[in-house]
Order: C-alpha cells, then sequence, then structure tokens
C-alpha cells in the first residue's frame, strides 16, 4: 500500500514517542549514568565524570561476580525444573478431559497474583516457626529448619517460589503446542506401530521443539529479570545468598546510594537479557509472519 | 482415538487435583492468614480450624490513608490500561498495514524493549522523572507504565490485525465508510479477543508493580502494593495486616482469571504457538 507517510506516522507516532522517552532514553541513560559520580537528592549539575571507573570497579568487584553467580545458579535450576516439569505434565495431561478449562484457570492464578503477595505467602510457608513447610515435613518426623536463615535453604526457597509460579506457563504453552500437533501424523505412527515413548521422543516433541525452544527463552529471560518475590522472600539474604543481579542493582543504588555504580551494573544485566533476548528473536520473529 | 479407561481417567483428574491444590494453597494461605488473629498465626500452623475474624481487615481499612492508596492504584491501573489500549492499538495497526522507512527499525526496538529488567530502569527512571517533575506524581507512574507495556501490547494486537483479511476493510471502505470508520467498525470486534488479553495484562503490572512504585511515590501517591511492602519492617512483619492488604490486591487478578481465562491463554501463547 502506498500511503503519504503522514499516516503511519500518525498511527505509531504516539506510542513509538512514549516508548523512546519513558523506556529506550532511560536504558540509555543507563549507560551514560555509568560515567558519572551521583547521588541522589543531588543535583545532576554536581555529578563528577569519573570515565570508566564504575565500570572498572563493577566488573572488579567479587561481590558483582558472586551476584551474577547466584542469578545463573538461580535461572538455570529454577528454568531447568520449569521445563522439565512442564513439558511431563503437558504430555501426562494433554488430552482434554472434562473441567479441563476449570484447571487451568487454576493453574494460571500462581503468575496473576501480585509478586508481592507470592513472595509474602512463601514467606510465610517457609517461616522457621509457624511456617507451614516445617509443620508439614514434622508430619513426617522431619526436624524443623530455619528455611530463610541458612543460605543453602534459602536458594532453594526462592527457587521453590519460581518454580511454583512459572512451571504452569510452560504448562500453558506446551499444552497449546501439543494441540497444533497434526493429529493424523500420530495417527500415522499409531498405525506404524511406534510404543508411546517412541510416539513421545521421536514424533511429538520434536515436532513442538520450537515452541519448547522459544518457552525457554522466554523463561531464561524473566529468570534473569525477577526481582520483587525475592525482594519481599529474602531480600537477598541470608548474608548475599539469594542476592540476585537485579536485586543488587537496586540495593547498590537506593540503599547504597551509589547510582553510578548500580548503572554500571545494570548494563551488565541488559547485555546478559538483550543477548538473550536476540536468541529468542532468531527463534521467533514474528516480523517473518508478514505478508 | 481411542477412550479412555476408568483407571487412567481417575489418575488423570487425580493429577489435576494434586496439581490445582499445589497452585492454590499459598494463595489459600494468604487469605486464611488474614482472617486470623495475631496469637493464631504464630501458634498451630496446622490447625485450619479456627474463628475467623475480620480485625486484620479492619485494621487495614482504618488506616487513615487506606482510601486514597486504593484510589490512587485504580487511577494508575485503569488509566495506564486505557492509554496503553489506545496507542497500542493505533501503533500495531500502523505496523501491519502500512510499509514505511524505518519501519523495522521501530519493530525490532520494540521487540527488544520488551524484555528490559524493570532493576535496569528504576535508576535512569528515577533521575529523569526527577528532572521532569514526575516524582511522586501519579502521572509519573502512568507514564512508566505505558512505556514498558506498550511493546508487549503492540506485538500481541499486530498479530491479530495481520488475521483480519484487508479485503474486509476494502469492502468497507467501498461501502463509503472513513478510515476512522473502518478501524471503529470493522477491526475492533475482530480483535476483541486480543484487546482482552492486553488490558488484563496491562492492568496486572501498573495493579502489582511496587518496585519501581517504591521509588517513585510519596506519602501521598503510594499505591496499595507499596503499602503492603511497609508492613516488612526489619523488625519482622505485621502478618495479619499485610495479609489482608494483599488479599485485597489479590482480589482484581482473581477475578480477571476467572472471567477471562481463555483471553489469557491467547495472550501467553501468542506469537510462539500459532491458534
Amino acid at each position: 500500500m502506498r500511503t503519504s507517510p503522514w499516516i503511519p506516522a500518525f498511527y505509531l507516532g504516539p506510542a513509538v514517542l512514549i516508548m523512546v522517552a519513558a523506556c529506550l532514553y532511560p536504558v540509555l541513560s543507563a549507560f551514560q549514568l555509568g560515567f558519572f559520580d551521583w547521588s541522589m537528592g543531588t543535583p545532576w549539575s554536581d555529578a563528577r565524570w569519573v570515565g570508566l571507573d564504575s565500570f572498572v570497579s563493577a566488573l572488579s568487584d567479587p561481590r558483582v561476580w558472586s551476584s551474577l553467580w547466584t542469578t545463573l545458579q538461580f535461572a538455570a535450576v529454577s528454568v531447568s525444573v520449569e521445563m522439565v516439569a512442564g513439558i511431563a505434565l503437558a504430555l501426562a495431561l494433554e488430552r482434554p478431559v472434562r473441567g479441563t478449562a476449570f484447571f487451568r484457570t487454576l493453574f494460571i492464578l500462581p503468575m496473576m497474583i501480585a509478586p508481592i503477595a507470592v513472595g509474602l505467602a512463601w514467606r510465610y510457608l517457609f517461616d522457621a516457626q509457624f511456617g507451614l513447610v516445617n509443620a508439614v515435613l514434622g508430619l513426617f518426623g522431619i526436624a524443623a529448619r530455619g528455611w530463610l536463615a541458612d543460605p543453602t535453604l534459602a536458594f532453594a526457597a526462592i527457587v521453590v517460589a519460581d518454580i511454583w509460579q512459572w512451571t504452569p506457563f510452560v504448562f500453558i504453552m506446551m499444552v497449546a503446542a501439543l494441540a497444533n500437533v497434526d493429529a493424523a501424523v500420530i495417527e500415522a505412527s499409531r498405525i506404524d506401530g511406534a510404543k508411546w515413548w517412541q510416539m513421545t521422543f521421536m514424533v511429538k516433541l520434536p515436532m513442538v521443539m520450537h515452541v519448547i525452544a522459544i518457552t525457554l527463552m522466554m523463561r531464561l529471560i524473566d529468570a534473569f529479570r525477577v526481582l520483587e518475590v525475592i525482594y519481599v522472600l529474602t531480600f537477598g539474604g541470608p548474608g548475599d545468598s539469594t542476592e540476585i543481579l537485579a536485586l543488587h542493582i537496586y540495593k547498590t543504588a537506593f540503599v547504597g546510594q551509589q547510582l553510578g555504580a548500580a548503572a554500571a551494573i545494570s548494563v551488565l544485566l541488559l547485555v546478559v537479557v538483550v543477548a538473550l533476548s536476540w536468541g529468542a528473536l532468531r527463534l521467533s520473529n514474528p516480523l517473518k509472519n508478514d505478508r | 482415538m481411542k477412550r479412555h479407561s476408568p483407571l487412567f481417567a481417575a489418575l488423570h483428574y487425580a493429577m489435576l487435583i494434586a496439581l490445582a491444590v499445589l497452585c492454590i494453597a499459598p494463595i489459600a494461605v494468604i487469605f486464611t492468614t488474614s482472617l486470623r488473629q495475631q496469637v493464631q498465626i504464630f501458634a498451630e500452623p496446622l490447625n485450619f480450624i479456627f474463628t475467623p475474624t475480620l480485625e486484620n481487615y479492619r485494621a487495614v481499612l482504618e488506616e487513615d490513608k487506606f482510601s486514597s492508596y486504593l484510589m490512587n492504584s485504580l487511577f494508575v491501573g485503569i488509566v495506564s490500561t486505557a492509554v496503553t489500549l489506545v496507542l497500542g492499538c493505533m501503533a500495531a495497526y500502523g505496523l501491519a498495514r502500512f510499509r514505511f522507512a524505518g519501519r523495522n527499525m521501530v519493530a525490532y526496538t520494540t521487540l527488544l524493549l520488551r524484555t528490559v529488567p524493570l532493576a535496569v530502569l528504576a535508576i535512569p527512571v528515577f533521575m529523569i522523572w526527577n528532572q521532569w517533575h514526575l516524582v511522586n506524581s501519579l502521572w509519573g507512574l502512568v507514564l512508566l507504565y505505558v512505556a514498558v507495556n506498550l511493546p508487549f501490547t503492540i506485538w500481541l494486537l499486530y498479530g491479530f490485525v495481520l488475521q483480519v483479511p484487508i479485503e474486509l476493510e476494502e469492502a468497507a471502505a467501498i461501502d463509503g465508510c472513513g478510515p476512522i470508520k473502518v478501524f471503529m467498525k470493522v477491526l475492533l470486534p475482530l480483535m476483541a479477543p486480543g484487546l482482552a488479553a492486553a488490558s488484563i495484562f496491562t492492568f496486572r503490572i501498573a495493579w502489582n508493580e511496587f518496585i519501581l512504585a517504591l521509588v517513585l511515590t510519596d506519602r501521598h501517591t503510594r499505591t496499595l502494593p507499596v503499602a503492603a511492602s511497609l508492613f516488612i519492617t526489619d523488625m519482622g512483619v505485621d502478618w495479619g495486616k499485610v495479609m489482608a492488604m494483599g488479599s485485597l490486591i489479590a482480589i482484581p487478578p482473581l477475578i480477571f482469571t476467572f472471567v477471562a481465562a481463555r483471553q489469557i491463554i491467547t495472550g501467553l501463547t501468542a506469537g510462539a504457538v500459532k491458534g
């Protein structure tokens, strides 16, 4: 369609203007801010140019590296469990039965509830004295533990909360993907005498591999963005055992008041996420569907 | 296809029910705890038979500022959603129906912005909103939530615009509809499921978000999640009140989920799974 350039400008202009002003410009400012030493509450004109200092000290700060390591472990463990559990459950429960829609409604609840409520619920459940987790374990004769006071157990707690919240997402994606597999292909493999495991691993899963890859990318990106649930559940503690990168940035900026340093670390997180997003785009590019 | 045997069906339901219990239990804990008295909260976690009390809700509602926090949350949630929807709809239409210089750049930048972590935005947004005098203003929050929700909304709706045959629009134009009438009368009704999904996802962020809201608001412009987060202190957590607050915050998303689960699932799977 050949039209005057003013027509697309009319449709896109307002949205582009807002995204540039309130999203792209702040992201680019994070880079710029990394070059300055600025404290909150002082005018920007007092900011001191420090060049690459913030970036150099961020990259040589062991706390940044340990936080990045925590983030990687958190993403690796929770996303793997979510993917395996989500796919397995989808394969087991793909066939619609009476009431399927109702159950799926219940399954999306964990994703819709406010992160602050999710964090609080798990903080309460994992409480050492009156938490339900210890109480239930006690029924099986397992001694009570201080879940949120022990570094390893606290890490387990944030992983459990994330798995609870996001396994249903993988499940929903996989059920939708499996429903789109051509029934004729399944029928053909059945006639050819495929066993259930052959059907699963050699027919169904390869046919939905594309969706598995996209789901994995989406989950990884989100795992690096998680902040609110962990903020409420552990606030990074005990020590810095659950201080993922996003939380480290928040604390450096708003507790430690070192905005330049925090901005430099933001750039690090941004690089990781943009790299993942680029991978996701290569897998699933909505523009490819264009006429 | 062969029908399930009764044993298989029983197993199927047993698994579904077990999963449903796992999904609901933590949410149920929020509600039940909010109905307990402080003394009961600290004792006998497995005792589910207790006399419910609305004491915590009364304490939260009587908090002098509660109604203003509620109004702030409603304002931010509704205005952000409305603005995002209108602008996102227009942009999706523009991207889907016109070819113009810079189209690819706009499209790819939008896709990448969708994944920017809020933690990365927190610092520069705080700084820039300070310069623009948007800190401690509800409009500042609205601007932020519109900006972070537009990328997802545009891409979700883009898919829906593509599904509408352009011949429909052309036919309406031949019948004498102007461009605006075509948009309103032909396109919008056909995009209804997409609009529903987009509005639920946008409202969810604007209503639930509290980290940036914590940084960008003060005593007067606080939203409910921010107010709830303030019950968590170094001294500990005021469980009864905070769970009552959490329950109240959870109500709108719960309603949306039960009313529009199908649209939410469409929104979740859009782009990755066709159909």
